[in-house]
Order: structure tokens, then sequence, then C-alpha cells
């Protein structure tokens, strides 16, 4: 096993290097020029000056070379003396943001929270939803609760996120005027009154997507609870006399879970790639809204890297996925 | 189950039959596609007039959408919004079905360039597809506008990206079907009386990889229409004068309040066109598949 997640680990940073260097020479092509909005009376000799100092003066070659230097090497170790109060970066050069000339990694971070706590908390209600309904529909095969859970199913992935959300804004704020449809980031939690208010603007932007993940997590969920019911070892389970619900919820629910777990993990940075329209919809300024903006502005080194720490999120849970796969069904290690 | 004298296709049809959700999609995916079509001689009402005296209308008989702020009349603009979304789904599923058939039948059969092949599946399938087709927008948008024209330069765009980054898991899919029928015996009677190799694989294995390239075609198609609404909703996508659903969409939240079937009928739309697709998929794999048609 620890070969196994070793060499898969290696796998991983080839990958992201290569990755990284379609990046990079996407958006090297790029018409876009940060001094387009410079008044036009500049002299020429200063604006060449000035597209020098933001680094664009360079081989395309070099600048690759400093920018894995300044996102791998130097961002980290900020990163770093921030949080332990050590001063180890000294002024090492860092990745700017062309749009508001502060460090993109610090921006970023900022935004994380909101992002995270929506799609994080959404995802896992989707996976709290999902496997339960995904073993009734399993077991009770064909019954009205399995029909009705798969078009249930149908309709929550087939209905795009950005429809789901307006059609509830419409009916929640507009005419029922219960919730806010704006997400308000300003709002801090310090009472049980402004913890409401959390809560009342959570509750639309998490049940979009809770109900998109759980549509597609159910389907999983109830496809590997049927590929279990009738093997052997469930047959043997229950010739041994054992209860009902302990055939299902342990002998057949573990054995399971391995590829469920597995799907979940892989969901993981699609439902911070999907996030970006919901975001878009309830105008939570997290991620998503940062990388819509940054695109709308031609702020190119923020465009960057957001887009490279979304695949470094698929990258590391499909690591995460196949590790995980390892460790609950020894028979795919390959070692 | 084939009965004698029987074809294949119409055991098809018998066996797609007994799934009504899909037979009830098909029909209004039929509807669709005809009220689409021929929108201009059932609703000859120009999407671009703008009149100006009968903005922000309700629903009347006149204009049973309502107008938008500037005059333009909604049902119209949906029924054109609608040719263009199709389009966009059509094609770039054509394109993500060709690439997507390409590289599976290729990786499938020839050992040699398997490995390379599949390792750029697996890359493509790491990127970040939603930030990368924005980013592609935004880099080539210009380019292809002066050299196409506002409208044809951002179709070929929309449709090119979107082909370009969703043909993968027909690869997939089509190089485990490959691999399976190569190492039957039939492909190995041609192969014995000296079939050439691209004969082999145009006669023999393509049209045994049909089935489940029909399904993922169907699959595409929701797919892509999703993805040019999403597009279009953040604003990237088809220019406002130029109706898609999404843009219909995206330009009808701001008037949620006051006129929500601005918002609602253009999202309607495109939910239901997906649900119908997705289930008409679901219908085709339960038919095309003999392993599953024990029912």
């Amino acid at each position: 096993m620890f070969v196994y997640t070793i060499r898969r680990s290696l796998i991983a940073i080839p990958t992201l290097l290569v990755i990284s260097l379609i990046l990079f020479l996407l958006l090297d092509l790029a018409p876009g020029d940060p001094t387009a909005q410079l008044p036009l009376t500049i002299p020429h000799d200063v604006k060449e000056r000035i597209r020098e100092s933001l680094g664009l003066g360079e081989p395309i070659h070099v600048r690759y070379a400093l920018w894995l230097v300044q996102f791998f090497v130097n961002e980290p170790l900020h990163l770093l003396s921030e949080l332990t109060g050590w001063d180890l970066a000294d002024d090492r050069q860092r990745v700017i943001s062309w749009q508001s000339r502060s460090p993109v990694v610090d921006i970023v971070m900022e935004r994380l929270p909101q992002t995270l706590w929506v799609v994080g908390l959404s995802y896992v209600i989707g996976v709290l939803i999902a496997i339960p309904v995904g073993i009734v529909s399993a077991y009770r095969q064909y019954s009205w609760f399995d029909q009705v859970g798969t078009f249930v199913s149908m309709v929550g992935f087939s209905i795009p996120t950005y429809f789901t959300g307006i059609l509830l804004i419409l009916v929640f704020s507009v005419q029922l005027g219960w919730l806010p449809s704006l997400y308000d980031t300003t709002l801090r939690v310090t009472d049980w009154q402004s913890f409401l208010a959390q809560l009342r603007q959570m509750i639309m932007p998490v049940s979009v997507l809770a109900l998109y993940n759980a549509a597609q997590i159910s389907r999983f969920m109830r496809a590997s609870i049927l590929d279990n019911l009738n093997l052997d070892y469930v047959r043997t389970a229950r010739a041994k006399g054992l209860h009902e619900r302990i055939v299902v919820l342990v002998h057949v629910l573990r054995n399971s879970l391995a590829p469920v777990v597995t799907v979940v993990a892989l969901g993981v940075p699609g439902v911070f790639g999907g996030a970006i329209i919901t975001e878009q919809v309830f105008k939570v300024n997290g991620l998503g809204q940062l990388l819509i903006i940054s695109i709308q502005a031609n702020d190119l080194p923020m465009v960057q890297t957001l887009a490279f720490i979304f695949a470094v999120l698929i990258v590391i849970f499909n690591l995460v996925a196949d590790i995980l796969y390892g460790l609950l069904d020894p028979r795919i290690r390959y070692d | 189950m084939t009965r004698a004298g029987e074809s294949y296709w119409l055991d098809v049809w018998r066996q797609f039959k007994v799934h009504k959700g899909a037979l009830a999609s098909a029909a209004f995916l039929t509807g669709v596609i005809v009220a689409v079509a021929a929108g201009p001689w059932l609703w000859p009402v120009d999407p671009q007039f703008i009149d100006v005296r009968a903005r922000n209308a309700g629903m009347s008989l006149e204009h049973p959408l309502g107008t938008d702020q500037l005059g333009r009349d909604t049902l119209a603009r949906v029924i054109a919004g609608g040719r263009t979304s199709l389009a966009v789904g059509v094609t770039a599923m054509a394109i993500a079905l060709v690439l997507g058939t390409l590289v599976g039948v290729l990786a499938g059969y020839l050992r040699r360039i398997d490995g390379a092949l599949m390792r750029l599946t697996d890359l493509f399938l790491a990127l970040p597809l939603l930030p990368l087709l924005l980013v592609a927008i935004l880099l080539f948008r210009d380019m292809l506008r002066s050299a196409f024209g506002p409208e044809a330069g951002i179709f070929i765009l929309i449709v090119a990206v979107i082909g370009i980054t969703s043909w993968m898991q027909t690869a997939r899919v089509v190089r485990g079907e490959v691999m399976t029928i190569r190492e039957r015996e039939f492909v190995l009677a041609a192969r014995s009386i000296g079939t050439s190799r691209r004969r082999i694989i145009t006669r023999h294995i393509l049209p045994n990889v049909m089935s489940p390239v029909l399904v993922s075609a169907t699959l595409g198609i929701a797919n892509a229409i999703i993805t040019e609404s999403a597009l279009s909703f953040l604003g990237l996508g088809f220019p406002s004068d130029f109706p898609t659903w999404g843009r219909l969409l995206y330009d009808g939240v701001d008037y949620l309040q006051r006129y929500p079937e601005r918002a609602m009928a253009p999202g309607l739309a495109i939910s239901l066109t997906v649900l119908a697709v997705n289930y008409l998929g679901d219908g085709l794999r339960d038919a095309l598949d003999p392993r599953i048609r024990t029912r």
C-alpha cells in the first residue's frame, strides 16, 4: 500500500507541471495587454518600462520558470511566515494581481472561506441525503420510492444550477420574501440574531448545490448496492439468521461504499467548478466570482493562479480517490 | 431475443417503446425541434424588431410571453434562441463525438499508441474545464470576431471549445468496446483473409461501437446545451442582440422581480430540453445494450 501511494503521488507531479505549462502558454497567447487601459498621453518608452516592471519583457521560458518559482517556492514561504510569524520569505517576489496590485494569493485566501462554507456544506449535505436515498432505492428496487427517487435525481442533474437558483430566488425571495436573495459576506456571526441571518442567507445556495450533488451520488449509491445485493456473501449472511438490518447496513453497505467514496472524492473539484455559477447567481464573493471578475478585467496573473488552483484540486482529489480505493479494496492495488 | 425475420433496428425500437419516459421525451424533443425549425413561419415576428411603444408589455394575445425592455417579442426571441442553443448543442456534440471516436478507436485498436492517447485523455480530464472555457473565450473572442464577424465568430469559438473539452468520456467508452471486439472471432476471420487494417476498423469495428457512441451522443448534446447556456449566463457567451436560451435567462434575471416570465421561459426551455435528452439517452442505453435488456 505504501509503495502504491508513493507511486501514485509521483505520477501527479508531471501531470501538474504539464497542466501549468498549458495554462501558461494559453495565457501567453492572450492578446490582452495590461497597459492598454493607461492613458494615451504616456510616452512610448515609459509604457515599455511599465511593461518590464510587470515582468513582460523577458522571453517565455524565463517567465515560466520565474512563475514556477514564485508559485511553488515564494508563495508557500509567504504563507508559512504569515502563519508562524517567523520571517522566512524576506522579500521574495510574489505573484501580483494586475487589477488590485496586491499579491494574488492574499486575495484568494480572503475569498476561500466563503466558497468553502457554501460549497463544502452543500457537498456534505448532498452526500448525507444521497446515501440513505440510494440504499432505500436499491433495497426496494422499482418501488414507488425508487421511481420517485429516479425521477427526482434525473430532474436534479438535468436542471442547470443557475435555473434552480433563480427559481428558488423567485419563490422564496420575490414571492414569499422569506430569504434574502443576495449573500452578504460582510455579515459577522456574533450573536444568535446574526447567526440566524447567516443561516437564512446560506439556505438557498447550499440547497441548490446539495440537490445537484445528491442527484448524482444517490444514483451511484443505488447502483453499487444493487451490484452487491445478489452476491453470495449476502445469502450466507441471511442464511446465518442475521437480522435484515445488519445484513444491509453492515455487510452490504460496507462493501458498496468503496466505489461511492471514490466518486465522492472525484466530485469535489467539479463542485468547486460548478460553484462558479451558483456563486454568480447568489452573488457570493468566493473564488468563482473572483475568477469571473478577473476574466472580465483581463487580470491574467489572477486568472492563471485560479485556474491552476482548480487544476491542483482535480489532481489532488484524483490522487485521494485512487488511494482511498486502494485502501478500501485491496484487490486493485497492483503491487 | 430478436424475432425471426426482424431487423436489428426494429428490435431496438420495440425495446425502446417499453421505456415510457424515453418515448415521451422523444416526442417532446421532436416537438421542440419542429417548433424551433419552423418558428419563423409559426410565429412570424422578427425577434430583433424593436417596438419602443410596446416595451415591458405583459402577457397578451399580441405578445404571448410579453416583450423585453426594448419592446422585442419574448416568444420570438425564445424561438430564435432555441435555434442557436440546439445548433450549438448538436455541432459541439458532433465535434466531441468525432474526436472521441477517433481517439477511442485508435487507442483500442493500435496498442502502440494506446498508452500515449490514454495519458492525453487523463490529462484532459484533469483540466479545470469551466475556468478553461472561460479563459479560452476571453483570449480568442476578439480574434475570431474580427475574422468571421461577431455572430459566426462566437459560434465557432463556443462550439470548438465545448467540442474540444468534452470528447474524453466517449473516447474511454469506445476504447473499451474496441478492445473487446478486436479479440472476437469475426475480426480474426477478417484479418486471416487479409483485410487491411483500415477496412477492419471501418467495416467491422465501427458498426459495432455505434450503440455506445449513440448513447454518448445524446448525453453530449445535453452537456453542450448546458455548457453553452452557462457561458452565456456568466455573460461570456453570445452577445445580447443574438439570443440564446442562456443569454435570455441572463438578461431576464435583472427583471426577475417584475417580469418573472422573462427568465422562466428560457430557463424552462433549457431544463425541459436537457431533461428530455437525458431521458432519451437512458432509454436508448436500455434498448441498445442487450445485456440489460432482460426486462
